[in-house]
């Protein structure tokens, strides 16, 4: 489980400060594979930087703070001196309970350094060498790469080889939670299926938390269990995934839906007229409202929470009071 | 009846590495398309990364000249021997809208700098009538010339900037606009602004699209005509709805079965992907024949050729 409490995350720039994040409260129940959606610029990726703890200059958590539950055969993970596990402490749980699949595996993986060497690099300092290297290449095997993929160097990979190999390295330990950002945004639809049916076994076997961010609705729709839907830095829907894509409660969320195309459906499909406010704006109340055809007065002056209006199915908007 | 576009044994071949190592990469190999329509029409080309879509876009464009072959475009011979336009004349026929718009101005110049540059050289409007051309083409787009005038790239966002970017194709009135990946970098809830605006501009001002994407989904919604690439070669070509209901290369069936369409759940069997990646470009059978469930010995020596079908597709399988 993890619990966000009220998360504020900003940026420092050369113009100022801005709110990347701006008071998400939520509650991501263990197991599960949760996608997080929403246009570019919305705060899905600082969200999920946050999550991680990597909380490094000129992004900073100015606000709230991030409650780990982090089960490992039973007992509950807390640092060496007892304390809970935060954002600021996490790091030292990195790879071994939460782990990062980045977007561009090429500009993740060193190029100069064979894969093996990279592997080895997070192991433990008392394990051989051999045996290590030895489980690693089981372990690749069994995520359908060749065992020679970990000889080579980066570059003599593929897109989608290279893909699976930081899919690999970031499930070597069964950790508990996985936060992969846009895994698969740079391949191949076919590529794409492969990895992401690869992810959806591994957590089918490991029981583990799987965060997805992508901005590509069809890929939601195929493997995520929750959805948690983003707009101008602000939590707007979050609920089961069926629900979500079935009867959806945020009109930015139906509408969103509505608009994309199918292949067979012959119906006129709508974008969202305008576009999402600047984060450097003074922003009050409810950030959709200039684009949201149900929009009244209350929605201009105050800002909606994020209430659960049916069970398990939360929302922030005033229509559905 | 106009030729549209009509491509005859187009190639073009790259050459990698040194004299010894040396690699030739067909990135089209005898491309063969022909689209002859009244009305204008929207033709799309979809394909994996590395299928020749955009080196197909580029010898269109005439940026690259091909290894042989010949394209005409809008009754123009544009690639091949023979007389060829202008560039004036070209590109008052033929005009580009490309990837990312950021990419496609430049950060330090304002993007009415672009328009009137179009205006004037490629449309050959001065002073006034060049203003009212931009003001015409960017109300076309749904956009106001003073909002633009004087701005800069980054002060709009991804679709507003795309929408200038047709706005300065449309202003030399083409007959074809050749638009290559141009919603991928638009926002899921902006895209079909975009989509849309393509259809309109198609039946309310009568110009024909080349539409290169990867996106199934869109080529579905917009095309009249679909065209399927793999690895250099069309493998399936023809009407766009008839071959999306019911794909007949085994190419086409493998790309919409993976494509992750809302609605309806992918099938669970496993995917080996250590085969799908290799890069075949020496083959000379049939180019998909190593991943091809259907695939015989006769694939691997035979190149197959178009075969037309009733519905007037052209398959490029031997088991069509």
């Amino acid at each position: 489980m993890i619990r966000l409490n009220n998360i504020v995350a900003t940026y420092t720039t050369v113009r100022g400060q801005v709110d990347a994040v701006d008071g998400v409260d939520l509650t991501i129940p263990r197991g599960k594979i949760v996608g997080v959606a929403g246009e570019s610029g919305c705060g899905k990726t600082t969200l999920l930087k946050v999550i991680y703890g990597d909380l490094i200059y000129p992004l900073a958590l100015r606000q709230g703070g991030v409650e780990y539950e982090i089960d490992n055969v039973g007992y509950r993970v807390e640092t060496k001196n007892g304390r809970q596990v935060t954002t600021s402490n996490i790091k030292d749980f990195w790879f071994k309970h939460i782990s990062y699949i980045p977007q561009s595996s090429m500009s993740s993986l060193n190029p100069v350094v064979r894969i093996r060497k990279q592997f080895v690099d997070f192991m433990d300092a008392e394990q051989r060498k051999a045996n290590v290297l030895e489980e690693i290449r089981e372990y690749v095997t069994s995520l359908d790469l060749p065992p020679e993929a970990i000889d080579a160097y980066p570059h003599q990979l593929s897109g989608g080889m290279r893909q699976r190999i930081m899919v690999a390295m970031a499930t070597f330990f069964k950790p508990d939670i996985i936060l992969a950002d846009e895994p698969t945004t740079a391949l191949d639809v076919v590529v794409q299926k492969g990895i992401l049916l690869l992810l959806m076994d591994i957590q089918a076997e490991m029981n583990n938390t799987i965060i997805i961010v992508s901005h590509d609705m069809g890929v939601h729709y195929q493997i995520a269990h929750k959805m948690l839907i983003m707009y101008a830095a602000k939590a707007v829907e979050f609920g089961d995934s069926e629900d979500v894509f079935k009867a959806p409660l945020h009109p930015y969320t139906k509408m969103l839906i509505e608009s994309l195309p199918t292949i067979g459906d012959d119906q006129m499909r709508k974008g969202i007229a305008g576009r999402p406010p600047s984060l450097w704006e003074d922003l009050h109340g409810c950030r959709f409202a200039p684009r949201c055809p149900l929009a009244t007065e209350l929605c201009q002056t105050q800002e909606p929470e994020l209430i659960e209006h049916k069970p398990g199915h939360f929302a922030a908007c005033h229509s559905l009071r | 009846m106009n030729t549209i576009l009509k491509t005859s044994h187009l190639n073009k071949e790259y050459k990698l590495g040194g004299f010894i190592n040396r690699v030739r990469i067909n990135a089209l190999d005898d491309v063969n398309l022909t689209i002859e329509s009244c009305e204008p029409v929207i033709i799309s080309i979809v394909g994996e990364s590395g299928s020749g879509k955009t080196t197909l876009v580029k010898v269109l464009l005439r940026l690259v000249k091909p290894t042989s072959g010949s394209a005409l475009v809008c009754d123009r011979l544009i690639a091949g021997k023979g007389d060829k336009p202008s560039n004036r004349e070209f590109f008052s026929t033929v005009q580009p809208i490309f990837q990312n718009p950021f990419e496609a101005f430049s950060a330090y110049r304002t993007v009415d700098s672009y328009l009137s540059d179009t205006a004037v050289n490629v449309a050959g409007l001065n002073g006034k009538e060049a203003i009212d051309a931009m003001t015409e083409s960017l109300r076309l787009v749904g956009l106001e010339y003073r909002d633009v005038r004087g701005k800069y790239p980054n002060q709009f966002s991804g679709g507003e900037l795309q929408r200038v970017s047709i706005a300065r194709a449309l202003i030399p009135h083409p007959e074809i606009i050749i638009a290559d990946e141009p919603v991928s970098m638009i926002d899921a809830s902006l895209r079909m602004n975009i989509i849309n605006l393509f259809l309109s501009l198609k039946e309310e001002f009568q110009r024909s699209f080349l539409y290169i994407t990867h996106d199934l989904a869109t080529a579905y919604y917009i095309s009249d005509y679909i065209g399927v690439m793999y690895r250099g070669c069309i493998v399936e070509f023809g009407d766009a709805r008839t071959i999306l209901a019911d794909p007949q290369h085994p190419y086409t069936q493998l790309l919409l079965d993976s494509i992750p369409d809302i609605g309806r759940k992918w099938h669970r069997e496993k995917i080996a992907l250590s085969d799908i990646e290799a890069k075949e470009f020496q083959f000379t059978g049939c180019r998909f024949c190593n991943r091809c469930p259907i695939a015989e010995d006769k694939c691997i020596v035979e190149r197959p050729l178009a075969i037309k079908k009733t519905d007037g597709r052209d398959v490029y399988c031997h088991f069509a």
